[in-house]
């Protein structure tokens, strides 16, 4: 098992003919993902490398069946995707434009509160399945089917933290990238949530960054809540306050969400925290291993 | 993006909000002259940089002649300001701001800001006027009242009158404060705005509502919306290096350091400083050349990082995803060329094309400290320097 992809989610991709849709479309195909359709207005009937293009999310839909949409088109136009792809019922979106404006977000939120989809993004390298389904601009060679879940609000650190873990032999369940935007559709939450319940992911690395305050409301749910061991990292040990460090998100604003204060919260609710960015696959591999021994 | 308190005071009055009249004034004798144009008996004169404090630092004045504002403002003009938000280096005063005088009766704080947790803009207000308010957050949290806004619904007046009669405000100000919410919140939406902070708002002896300060900061990634905001941007307000990487499209923050750090992704660079660190060094910067650089700004970013004379060593991290490792590896090498590098470069590449990348690095002639990886990377980097 794994959590919201597999070998049968069926995937469009908004924005297929851009370079960046193109380029992701492809590897994520020879991957062996299912991409069934491609999302370009006034393009409907021609194809992409044999993909079919569709004017409108909802034709798109109705002709292939696509269960999930992967989102390059760029930042203006990104809500307006979201939107439609609600709006037409697709259950898994995947925004990975950088640059969405966060007030389009507080839209989009809203609106997707009173629908059936789930949104992931903005600003996110995408979701994994190592081996089954692969939607986002990750490199797949770097991945390994196994049992640890990933959930991470960055994206190269992510790889970093898949590529330890692969090279210790520990293969991941499903990686999710959150995505370092102010507002996202998925949070740590939510996925921590869904790794509770999905029998195949035995522990979970969790990596969050200065800003806001959702790996503190993430310890509160662990301590709480969560059955399984959790290694979490905390980029941004060593960021100066009221600058954002790349990602819009990723910022210490009035005094609150420094890496100091969460890593204090995590480590309050009994999860283990590595502290160099070197060690979290090790750190897993320990926190395993001393389970297994108890 | 920041601006200045009198461009938010302006933009702020054209959607509605009551401000004080005002002119900036660049020179000494166009502070005079803005006094008299205000033409009454007072008026303030303050200095116009984006860091509050201002007030306690000696850059704000009550003036009764056009003289007495001639004379502040030369005092002003050209001096560096050092307040509680600008660091200990400060901030040289290019421009005051020349503005009515006030009778306060009360202070209050009223800011409007995106709030994560919410996934909405909220208010914020508070009784306690015209202090810091992280202070007030801190130590009386009870004074501070949050409100998210609904963006379905918008800014409604009932949710005005409500933190209006929490602040204590009555008869008209109830009104005047709802209607000034109404304004606030549209010139938030209209601008892109990702903060707007009125501090204080007072109540004036006459009994009307009056925004006394403001200052906004703008959503970066709304700016695309706004050629007007945008070009209200400040560069003398900017460190020169960020300005640059700017032109790149190089994320770039200058710190005390003496590690420059080159990495793709924010979060893989935040933790490649956090590494130095944890090995003991310091970083000099925080650099994302994103996930599609090319060569040009490769080099450029490696440019940029060696502007600063404080780097004594060079850790470059790069997990290769979309960014191949060959075209890293090559924009390293021209530019490492350009600026005839003289300090111990390290380099940690993984991912796509890193034999590639590996071997253009070997070949180039160019002195290159191979690291297997990211603590192996921080080790060097830190030894190199002290060797």
């Amino acid at each position: 098992m794994s959590i919201l992809v597999n070998k049968n989610t069926r995937v469009l991709t908004q924005g297929i003919t851009g370079a960046t849709g193109q380029l992701h479309t492809r590897a994520c195909k020879e991957y062996g993902t299912q991409m069934v359709g491609g999302v370009v207005p006034g393009r409907g009937g021609t194809d992409f490398e044999g993909i079919p293009i569709f004017d409108t999310v909802e034709q798109a839909r109705k002709a292939t069946g696509a269960n999930a949409t992967v989102i390059y088109v760029p930042p203006p136009f990104a809500a307006d995707a979201i939107l439609e792809a609600a709006a037409a019922g697709i259950e898994l979106i995947i925004c990975i434009t950088e640059g969405v404006p966060v007030l389009d977000m507080v839209k989009v939120k809203a609106y997707l509160a009173g629908t059936k989809s789930r949104l992931i993004g903005p600003n996110c390298p995408g979701i994994i399945t190592p081996g089954e389904c692969k939607i986002g601009i990750m490199p797949g060679y770097i991945h390994k089917p196994g049992d640890i879940g990933v959930v991470s609000r960055s994206g190269t650190l992510t790889y970093e933290a898949v590529y330890q873990l692969t090279q210790l032999g520990l293969g991941q369940s499903t990686c999710i990238g959150i995505g370092g935007d102010p507002i996202i559709g998925t949070t740590h939450i939510d996925a921590l949530e869904l790794f509770n319940q999905d029998p195949k992911t035995r522990a979970v690395i969790m990596i969050g960054e200065i800003g806001g305050t959702a790996e503190e409301e993430a310890a509160e749910y662990i301590k709480r809540n969560f059955k399984k061991p959790v290694v979490a990292f905390i980029a941004g040990q060593t960021a100066p306050k009221g600058r954002r460090m790349g990602h819009a998100g990723a910022i210490i604003s009035g005094g609150r969400g420094t890496a100091a204060d969460k890593i204090a919260a995590l480590k309050a609710a009994g999860i283990t925290v590595a502290m160099s960015p070197a060690e979290l696959g090790i750190t897993m591999k320990h926190a395993l291993d001393g389970k297994a021994a108890r | 993006m920041n601006i200045h308190e009198f461009q938010a005071k302006q933009i702020l009055g054209r959607f509605g909000a009551p401000v004080p009249k005002g002119q900036p004034a660049s020179t000494a004798d166009e502070a005079a002259a803005a006094f008299k144009a205000l033409g009454q008996p007072k008026a303030v004169v303050k200095a116009q940089i984006h860091a509050g404090g201002r007030g306690k630092a000696g850059g704000v004045k009550l003036v009764s002649s056009a003289d007495e504002a001639r004379d502040f403002a030369a005092k002003l003009l050209g001096k560096t300001l050092v307040t509680h938000q600008t660091g200990p280096q400060g901030r040289v005063v290019r421009r005051v701001y020349v503005e009515e005088a006030s009778q306060v009766a009360r202070e209050l704080y009223l800011g409007m800001l995106v709030d994560r947790k919410a996934g909405m803009v909220s208010v914020i207000a508070s009784t306690e006027g015209g202090m810091d308010i992280e202070e007030v957050a801190a130590k009386t949290p009870e004074k501070i009242i949050t409100e998210p806004i609904n963006p379905l619904l918008g800014m409604s007046s009932f949710l005005g009158r409500k933190i209006a009669f929490a602040l204590g405000l009555k008869d008209k100000q109830v009104n005047q404060f709802a209607s000034l919410l109404g304004s606030m919140y549209k010139a938030f939406l209209e601008t892109d705005a990702s903060l707007v902070e009125i501090n204080p708002l007072v109540v004036t002896q006459d009994g009307k509502v009056l925004c006394l300060d403001a200052k906004m900061s703008f959503d970066d990634n709304g700016l695309f919306r706004h050629p007007d905001i945008r070009e209200l941007r400040d560069p003398n307000e900017e460190d020169p290096a960020e300005t640059e990487a700017a032109k790149y499209d190089l994320s770039y923050v200058h710190l005390d350091g003496n590690i420059g750090c080159m990495v793709n992704g924010a979060g893989l660079a935040m933790a490649t400083m956090d590494i130095v660190k944890f090995y003991g060094a310091e970083p000099a910067n925080f650099l994302d050349v994103g996930g599609g650089a090319n060569t040009e700004k490769v080099a450029a970013a490696f440019r940029i990082l060696l502007s600063d004379e404080r780097v004594k060593g060079v850790l470059i991290n790069i997990f290769g995803g979309i960014m191949r490792c060959d075209v890293l590896a090559q924009g390293v090498v021209e530019a490492a060329r350009q600026v005839n590098l003289k300090v111990p470069l390290v380099v940690r590449m993984e991912g796509t094309n890193v034999e590639q990348g590996k071997k253009i690095l070997a070949e180039s002639g160019i002195k290159v400290i191979a690291a297997a990886d990211m603590a192996d990377a921080a080790r060097r980097v830190t030894e190199a320097i002290r060797a």
